[in-house]
């Protein structure tokens, strides 16, 4: 870990101004994920700027009857949300899906969406990666894949966005609220957040230096039968190989995002009319296109199946 | 004391304390964080160290600079193969603990940083700028199994004529398992502290094994073993991982020189799966012929496994020379030469991934026969050596562990069809398979003290690993002197004690308590004569010594002073005219879902044979933290290579998986009412190991049971099954 300063802020403004003052600066809240990196020197900020005494703690009705969830909400109080575990049940059962109790109490909602991957190259920095350090190289391809991605990687990145709540926000077609230095603010649809790697994996998400997540909002809600499901090898306390969130209606429509397969939280909201004939119709038009490795083929099927298992669950 | 002659009756046959389920005497002192682990004793004025790993598998280090890592702020030391000075290498290191300028495997330590706090040591090693010159190594068991060699370690065994008996057989079957590099992954990270006085070297340092770490600490070093103190009386778990010194150890010896001060280093967790030693991989064919009855007739069993050069093979096969009958027998171990990190013991080395294999094929064979898998086993039980009919086991009871099992299971409920029983979209299956570990025995030595108060104090350099030794020296100990247990103080892992067996093989709770009860018959001699009366009939009891209608209190045997006595338990030649062998039948119960392939276990069951249990209640701990281990390995646990580069990729606790709370539901463990007077004078047995033996394979076979997909490559992932699953749902979609 290098020697950084650290500051504490009050309100959401003075973040973003006092982002702008310092190059290399980061906010952190829960620092579930970053002090983690940082301990590694994967991330190497000069400057912490303390988000946690801004506010944004709390989650609100929305005029147009939806939820907006504060940028510091903990996972856990998210997840046991009354509103949320009613209208939202899939946001409910992708955050518990997630981590551990431990963390859950600590992370919140804008870090969990900025959380980095979880490719065991990136980790090593013996080893060359392009998202760790730009233009040095992607060991994972040719290395050990298993875990990771099977489609909208690239020749540069094949590393994952290992989340499931922002797999949950996606299905509900939840909008992230920022605000910039300038004082601007602006809001980047869920499908929108994420990048695809290209050749600048090292750019996760389309936040501007400085930019502050301030809320993610949730439309109204839609109904329908929530499921997430995420397959790993063991029960608890793992990534997710493959996860599905889906949101099926009585008449069989529906939507669903995939986790543990691509650089982002994976939905072809095209691929969704097929819902009603079934897994393997709706499989089809998600992963067109993929390119597995031979570690990791396996999740174009576990793919299908757990879609299988889900649409199962909800004719159930 | 010599043990060469079967145990008659003696005090502990009383069984007042020894027998009975009891708390750990330690236990209150880890539940209240107040038992100091090796990183946690107090050290004053301590620096801190930080261990930089190589970054290559095999090659040289072609220029290393300290550079900045020198000026930056606390730092004191920094210490590389060039400056340390001369180090020789370990008797039980394979690599050197310190490489440079050579590099034998990835995350070798090249480095250690010395600053005055660990953050700064931290960020300072970040400095330390390497240029490698990467060499050519072997990382593939499979590509270099036609290179491998026979080992000193597992002579080639025939018996019979093995190829004319198969060739033969009505029934055979021919297999090969695969079982992958596994990591100790142990709570507590290897970690010392290092402080000299002088030339005296004392280490608070995690090891099993003391009296080989002192001398191993002394060699590597070049200075007298008597100028070396270890210290460790608290253990954060093992596994065979801390038998042997490690490069925390070292470095931490050698920082607090060039510190001039006291020095901690702990591996850091990311270190720990490529600095350290693991459980190697291995290749097994497994070929069985039988009688359209089911007698074995021919039984081979061929290993290989690989290795740094000097190193040792991973003996997969020594079970199957003990564990069932055929006149006809194939067994074999070759070693290949990889440049992965050093492969060592690991939680019953050879026999946990020997009967990983071995007890899948006989559940395949069985099927083949038609017969139930626990029949097939029972009807090939043998109650002798197979290679040396002469030579009894000392006990054997497989037969009834496995019906005492299936009858507790439920077994008879399986169905002998697989993927016949569904709850929902779960496909149930159960699995059996034996448990097999040998009992080693090895010479222990203890000393006792009775104080003037009356209290016994036990001294031996033996240590707990987490295992409850505690608990059964003290056990001993107030069972021999006939004092309640709360009137005995147990002192371990100090190798200012007499020389115990240490920690591994499941020989410690067996031996260490032998060497115990060596001391205390001593003691019980002193005491006799101290107070007047004939030793051969004193009797201790209730913290006093009658002898006919004399009694006295025990504690006036010392009024006039403390009375210290000193033995060793030395085993004769009773383990080459018996042999002497653990057993268990492991039973398992798995859900697999039929969508998605992902293996739940839903309950497990033990039924161990294992000589007097000393302790019930932390002999089913080690059971039970065994069977959960056991099922990491058969589900999920898997050192993945990269081939390329020659190092294990997840090395962390996020990559390199082991079972959480949520994968174990429901463990049961049944001791079977057992003595063995051969064993020792305890007349026990270890179970630490057996534990572990067999299970992984009960998981495998309840899977396939649940499926009909068989995989003989482990871990039993769902990506294995998941092209063959049986359709799932009534409508048989996906």
């Amino acid at each position: 870990m290098r020697p950084f300063s650290y500051e504490r802020v009050a309100t959401p403004a003075e973040a973003a101004s006092a982002a702008a003052r310092t190059q290399g600066a980061k906010f952190i809240a829960g620092g579930t994920n970053l002090l983690d990196l940082m301990k590694l020197e994967i991330e190497a900020p000069t400057h912490l700027i303390d988000v946690n005494g801004i506010g944004l703690d709390r989650i609100e009705p929305t005029p147009e009857g939806g939820l907006r969830i504060g940028a510091l909400v903990r996972n856990t109080d998210l997840a046991a949300d009354k509103r949320v575990r009613k209208d939202y049940a899939l946001l409910s059962r992708a955050l518990l899906a997630g981590a551990s109790g431990q963390l859950r109490n600590k992370a919140t909602t804008a870090g969990n969406l900025l959380q980095r991957t979880r490719c065991p190259y990136f980790y090593d920095t013996n080893q060359p990666c392009n998202k760790r350090k730009p233009g040095s190289g992607c060991a994972a391809i040719g290395g050990y894949s298993r875990q990771l991605g099977v489609i909208g990687t690239s020749e540069a990145c094949i590393a994952t966005y290992p989340g499931d709540m922002a797999v949950a926000l996606r299905a509900l077609d939840a909008t992230v609220e920022t605000v910039k230095p300038d004082g601007s603010t602006r809001a980047i649809p869920i499908a929108d957040f994420h990048r695809l790697p290209g050749d600048t994996p090292h750019i996760d998400t389309v936040l501007e230096p400085g930019e502050l997540i301030t809320a993610a909002t949730l439309p109204a809600p839609v109904g329908g039968t929530h499921v997430y499901h995420k397959v790993r090898d063991r029960a608890s306390y793992a990534f997710a190989l493959v996860s599905v969130g889906a949101i099926v209606q009585r008449d069989g429509s529906g939507r669903v995002a995939l986790g543990g397969i691509a650089p982002k939280p994976w939905r072809v909201e095209a691929a969704e009319a097929a819902l009603p004939r079934g897994a393997k119709a709706v499989a089809e038009g998600l992963l067109a296109g993929a390119k597995p490795t031979g570690d990791n083929a396996f999740k174009l099927t576990l793919v299908e199946r757990t879609l299988g298992a889900v649409l199962a669950q909800t004719r159930g | 004391m010599k043990f060469d002659t079967p145990a008659g009756t003696n005090p502990i046959d009383q069984l007042k304390v020894v027998g009975r389920p009891t708390d750990r005497i330690d236990g209150r002192f880890k539940t209240t964080g107040t038992a100091p682990y090796a990183y946690e004793n107090p050290a004053p004025n301590a620096a801190y160290g930080y261990v930089v790993g190589a970054a290559i598998a095999k090659g040289r280090i072609a220029s290393i600079d300290p550079g900045a890592a020198k000026g930056a702020p606390g730092v004191l030391a920094i210490l590389t193969a060039d400056t340390a000075g001369k180090l020789t290498k370990g008797d039980f290191n394979t690599a050197n603990l310190l490489g440079g300028p050579e590099i034998e495997h990835y995350h070798q330590a090249v480095a250690l940083v010395v600053a005055e706090s660990f953050e700064q040591a931290r960020a300072a090693a970040a400095l330390v700028r390497i240029d490698y010159a990467r060499g050519k190594g072997a990382f593939d068991l499979h590509a270099a199994k036609e290179s491998a060699q026979p080992s000193k370690d597992q002579k080639d065994i025939k018996v019979g004529d093995f190829a004319a008996a198969f060739a033969a057989a009505p029934v055979t079957i021919d297999a090969t398992y695969h079982t992958p590099d596994q990591a100790h992954a142990m709570m507590e990270p290897h970690a010392s502290i290092a402080a000299w006085e002088g030339d005296q070297l004392t280490l608070w340092t995690a090891n099993q094994m003391i009296n080989w770490g002192r001398g191993d600490v002394a060699r590597t070093l070049g200075i007298p073993k008597d100028k070396v103190r270890l210290i460790s009386p608290y253990i954060g778990g093992g596994f065979g991982g801390k038998l042997f010194v490690r490069a925390d150890a070292i470095l931490a010896a050698l920082g607090a020189k060039a510190a001039g001060r006291p020095v901690k280093v702990a591996l850091q967790r990311p270190l720990m799966f490529n600095n350290t030693t693991h459980r190697p991989a291995t290749l097994q064919r497994i070929r069985i012929g039988a009688t359209r009855e089911g007698k074995i007739t021919a039984i081979g069993h061929e290993s290989w496994s690989g290795d740094l050069p000097g190193g040792g093979i991973e003996n997969a096969v020594q079970q199957t020379r003990l564990l069932y009958a055929g006149p006809n027998r194939l067994i074999t171990a070759r070693l290949a030469t990889l440049d992965l990190p050093e492969g060592n013991a690991m939680r019953a080395p050879g026999e946990a991934p020997g009967l990983m294999a071995l007890e899948i094929a006989i559940d395949e064979m069985a099927e083949k026969l038609g017969m139930d898998p626990i029949q097939f086993r029972i009807l090939n039980d043998t109650q002798v050596d197979p290679e040396k009919p002469e030579r009894p086991f000392s006990q054997r009871q497989l037969i009834e562990c496995l019906q005492r099992g299936a009858e507790r299971f439920g077994w008879s409920r399986r169905s002998a069809t697989p993927a016949a029983v569904r709850d929902g979209v779960w496909l149930i299956g159960m699995g059996v398979a034996a448990g097999f570990r040998n009992n080693l025995v090895t010479k222990s030595g203890a000393r006792v003290r009775l104080s003037p108060a009356g209290r016994i104090i036990v001294e031996t350099d033996m240590t707990d690993i987490g295992t409850g030794s505690y608990t059964i020296i003290a056990q001993t100990a107030a069972e021999m002197m006939g004092v309640p247990l709360d009137r005995v103080d147990v002192k371990l892992g100090d190798s200012s004690f007499p020389v115990s067996a240490g920690s591994g093989g499941q020989w410690g709770a067996n031996s260490a308590t032998s060497g115990v009860y060596a001391a205390c018959v001593k003691l019980r001699e002193a005491v006799a004569q101290k107070l007047g009366f004939n030793s051969a009939d004193a009797v201790f009891t209730g913290g006093k010594v009658r002898s006919g209608n004399r009694s006295a209190p025990l504690a006036r045997a010392a009024a006039g002073g403390e009375i210290v006595v000193e033995d060793s338990i030395e085993f004769g030649d009773l383990a080459k005219r018996y042999q002497q062998s653990t057993f268990a039948g492991h039973f398992v119960e798995v859900a697999v879902h039929g969508y998605t392939g992902e293996t739940r276990i839903r309950r497990m069951l033990a039924v161990c044979a294992a000589g007097r249990i000393l302790n019930p209640k932390s002999a089913r701990s080690q059971v039970i933290g065994a069977m959960t281990m056991a099922a990491g390995a058969a589900l999920m646990e898997e050192l993945a290579i990269d081939k390329r580069f020659g190092f294990f990729v997840n090395h962390d606790l996020a990559g390199y998986e082991v079972p959480v709370h949520a994968d174990i539901p429901h463990q049961e463990v049944i001791f079977l009412d057992e003595v063995d007077p051969i064993s020792s004078p305890m007349k026990a047995k270890g179970v630490g190991e057996l534990g572990i033996c067999g299970v992984a394979a009960a998981v495998a076979n309840a899977a396939y049971n649940a499926t009909g997909v068989r995989v003989r490559d482990y871990p039993v992932t769902l990506d294995k099954m998941l092209d063959r699953l049986p359709t799932a749902g009534p409508q048989g979609s996906p």
